[in-house]
């Protein structure tokens, strides 16, 4: 692994030289440090799921993100845009994989360490002027995670702009930015069936009934704060 | 349950009830005579009512072991399909599409890409019966006989086949499906007809849709697929979707199941071949027969109010 993307920078960065790009290697992604242990979200999530979920499911997008990254690179140098345009499908669906991931584990937390306490401060009021109670938000959440056809996203985004807080869903793994340029995800849900099959099966709405558990509104509500000081 | 050929719906949509009472049903948008002379071919009675039944797959459900788990097939056929199936049944209990075919319900409710909400749950419940008849204990291996000759003739190998087919379902982004289908169809734009067809036009394809989307859709029809939602392989692969593709085409595939759907297929498109040309040779004595009567009115309006 290592090996390779210390191969796939050097590629990078001598074929942007060679077109006269300057220096600039193209950055390649590794994955990121879980901030608690697999099993520390039990009995919520299995150490079984975590595990697989982060270490094989964001492994490979990230990996196959890299590789279309380099691909791409490639082809730009090559002013082949047939291959340019084809790529694009990869990277959305690879590059969407890993930031909704990298996402989706800060908004994870052991219950003993905060995970499952409701918002406060501007977020908490937020909430409540949204969406009329911080129940009212878990249940729109959870019918629309519920609904949401095959692979995907449910979100809670704030909608930069106009300050407004947002319920999202998105097919596979796009990100949210792709339903508006100026949404922020506070929270994001991923309802892959990897992300709850080995403990829930087909039983969806029982996994988004026991994620809130888990959920760390604190880092929510600071991504909140950021944006709306 | 095996009728794999898609029927145009307007063969099989009974006349009753389609005067636009659901805008969102509308699909017909030729001239009216044709519909009326569509509807009148194989018109039946819409007063139906009956209730999809969850068939079972045709072998027990510990069959596949070791290559699928009794357990995978319990919750995948047990709960998941069984779950398409009653959900479609509440949804369309007491409309229009109760008493229609799955087939005819899964291409009303697709509505030309913009779908209805039955479409998942019918085309779902479709795919799964389509599914478990694609497989068999003791499978795999390589076809034999015309389907052999065909896929070499269109992909140039079984091994090119075999490569592109799991190509197809290990590159479906998210939940889906891969399939070999036959393409036995001319040119299916709006009202336009192939000026030249030929058996060219009739070919095997490999194709891949996302979700619940079938090829009946796109007026292919079905020989062959596999299920790539997590579902169908994460209690026995986890995220090893590829092993799960291999394993399935080596080992439990039921070439018989593809064969006999190729056959079908082709006499499916035959038929519809012999009924196109006689609905051709319709229209043309119409219109000619029209025609000394069109030289009689110099208005055009006069002409729409007669055929209204």
């Amino acid at each position: 692994m290592a090996l390779r993307s210390l191969i796939t920078t050097r590629t990078l960065t001598r074929g942007a030289k060679s077109v006269g790009f300057g220096l600039r290697g193209l950055q390649t992604f590794t994955l990121p440090d879980l901030e608690y242990d697999y099993g520390a979200l039990e009995p919520a999530i299995s150490g079984e799921i975590m595990q697989l979920h982060h270490q094989k499911h964001h492994q490979t997008y990230i990996t196959n993100y890299n590789k279309a990254l380099e691909q791409l690179d490639q082809a730009i140098t090559k002013g082949d845009a047939s291959t340019t345009v084809k790529l694009q499908g990869a990277i959305k669906f690879n590059g969407g994989g890993h930031v909704n991931h990298s996402i989706f584990w800060k908004n994870l937390t052991p219950a003993n360490e905060g995970g499952g306490d409701p918002p406060h401060g501007s977020l908490g009021w937020a909430i409540d002027t949204h969406f009329g109670s911080f129940e009212a938000l878990i249940q729109k959440m959870n019918a629309e995670g519920a609904a949401v056809q095959g692979s995907g996203w449910v979100w809670l985004g704030l909608e930069k702009e106009f300050k407004k807080l947002v319920v999202e869903t998105t097919a596979n793994q796009d990100p949210l930015v792709t339903k508006g340029a100026s949404l922020v995800p506070l929270l994001g849900i991923d309802v892959w069936e990897h992300a709850y099959y080995l403990q829930y099966k087909n039983v969806r709405p029982d996994y988004l009934k026991n994620i809130w558990k888990v959920v760390n509104w604190k880092y929510a509500g600071e991504v909140y704060a950021k944006e709306c000081p | 349950m095996v009728a794999a050929a898609a029927n145009p719906v307007w063969l099989t949509f009974p006349c009753q009830g389609l005067g636009g009472r659901t805008p969102g049903l509308q699909f017909h948008r030729g001239n009216k005579q044709m519909v009326q002379t569509r509807c009148t071919r194989k018109a039946r009675p819409a007063t139906i009512s009956a209730k999809f039944e969850l068939k079972p797959p045709p072998y027990p459900l510990n069959a596949l072991e070791p290559h699928m788990s009794r357990d995978t097939l319990e919750y995948h056929w047990g709960k998941h399909h069984r779950t398409y199936v009653e959900n479609l049944n509440n949804q369309i209990a007491g409309t229009e599409l109760d008493g229609m075919s799955l087939e005819d319900v899964i291409l009303v409710s697709y509505n030309r890409g913009d779908i209805l909400p039955p479409f998942n749950n019918a085309a779902q419940a479709w795919n799964h019966g389509f599914f478990w008849e694609s497989m068999k204990p003791g499978g795999g291996g390589k076809p034999s006989g015309d389907l052999l000759e065909l896929i070499e003739r269109d992909f140039g190998s079984f091994e090119i086949f075999l490569s592109e087919f799991k190509s197809a379902a290990s590159t479906q982004f998210g939940s889906g499906w891969a399939w070999l289908c036959y393409k036995a169809n001319r040119l299916d734009v709006e009202n336009a007809v192939n000026p030249l067809p030929s058996d060219d036009d009739k070919k095997l394809v490999v194709v891949k849709s996302p979700n619940a989307v079938n090829p009946l859709v796109w007026d292919y029809s079905p020989l062959l697929t596999i299920d790539v939602w997590e579902h169908a392989y994460y209690l026995d692969f986890q995220n090893r979707r590829p092993d799960y593709i291999s394993v399935f085409m080596d080992k439990l595939v039921s070439w018989e199941a593809v064969s006999y759907r190729l056959e079908i297929a082709k006499a499916r498109a035959t038929e519809r071949e012999v009924e196109e040309e006689r609905r051709k040779r319709e229209e043309e004595e119409e219109q000619e027969s029209d025609g000394e009567g069109v030289q009689m009115y110099l208005d055009s309006d006069a002409d729409e109010s007669e055929t209204e």
